[in-house]
């Protein structure tokens, strides 16, 4: 078994009204940044897991996403690349 | 008939729960502890508002996960009744009791205030007491009570009489400006299918005597003590 670093990230699903997000844009806007078409503020977690391999760990956080991380309804998420910890 | 009122870490409704139930309704109440595994022959189970597990997360996402809820869980699907009420309700969203999720409000703040709400459903075990389409005055102390779903499970509340309450002004009319948390729908509390579990953000247990400002709340105690008490 070896320790594994696995990074997720969440976000809020497409179609869900993210008014952080829109506030964030508007922010960015104000400072100048006009190229700014949309903001998406979620939630970065990273887990270090033991696994036998990099696959076995983004399974296990992968079913921990699903049970806990990450609320379906309303967030998707995605596993980053899995790393030695 | 006896009521357990569950005590989250992060709890804070849980004393108003509780007085609301043994000095307004004159019934029995306990306190169940989240570590426990016994409802102690409670009726009625009441999800208390507050901030379980300081909201780490979701609100709600980690009390679902408590020794309590697996109980609380059981306690529901054999049918018998669940309230949630504002963190309470979150929590039975993410427990599955309830459909669809609560997210921040649309406004970024918190909101703490004397809301009004239509009853939209009497059928129901908590509302039974109430007239359809009377505006009850309730307040509202929340910053995550959006109640968002997707559109097959919209239909499916409004079509078979499970929206419970809508935010409306003080004639009753749903307006945006009523809607303040930014609700689909200005939906403020919801049954599950079998119409034994009710989620709602505003706080009955704080409008459960006129010198509370009102006794608006009342209704929802007495509905759940005229439907399992009898």
């Amino acid at each position: 078994m070896s320790t594994f670093r696995v990074p997720v990230q969440i976000v809020p699903r497409a179609g869900i009204l993210d008014p952080q997000g829109t506030a964030v844009a508007g922010a960015l806007r104000t400072l100048g940044f006009g190229g700014v078409r949309d903001v998406h503020v979620g939630r970065f977690v990273t887990v270090d897991v033991e696994a036998p391999d990099a696959d076995a760990a983004e399974r296990t956080v992968r079913e921990m996403c699903e049970k806990l991380l990450a609320n379906p309804v309303i967030e998707d998420f995605r596993i980053e690349e899995v790393r030695g910890a | 008939m006896k009521f357990g009122i569950v005590t989250f870490p992060g709890s804070n409704c849980d004393y108003d729960a509780f007085r609301a139930v043994v000095d307004t309704l004159g019934e029995e109440a306990v306190y169940l502890w989240h570590k426990e595994h016994d409802l102690q022959g409670s009726d009625v189970i009441i999800l208390p508002g507050g901030f379980s597990y300081g909201d780490y997360l979701r609100p709600g996402a980690i009390a679902r996960f408590s020794p309590i809820m697996q109980e609380v869980i059981l306690h529901a699907k054999r049918g018998a009744p669940v309230l949630g009420i504002c963190n309470g309700f979150q929590i039975a969203c993410e427990a599955g009791l309830l459909p669809g999720a609560l997210l921040r409000n649309q406004t970024l703040r918190f909101i703490s205030r004397l809301s009004t709400v239509r009853v939209e459903s009497t059928d129901t075990n908590f509302t039974s007491q109430y007239e359809r389409g009377a505006v009850l005055h309730i307040p509202v102390a929340h910053g995550d009570g959006r109640f968002t779903a997707d559109e097959a499970t919209l239909r499916s509340l409004n079509d078979t009489g499970r929206v419970v309450f809508r935010y409306c002004d003080a004639s009753g009319a749903v307006t945006p400006e009523s809607n303040a948390n930014g609700s689909v729908e200005a939906i403020a509390g919801i049954v599950n299918d079998r119409g034994n579990v009710l989620g709602m953000m505003p706080h009955p247990e704080r409008a459960v005597d006129s010198l509370l400002g009102s006794d608006d709340g009342r209704g929802v105690f007495e509905s759940v003590l005229a439907r399992v008490g009898a």
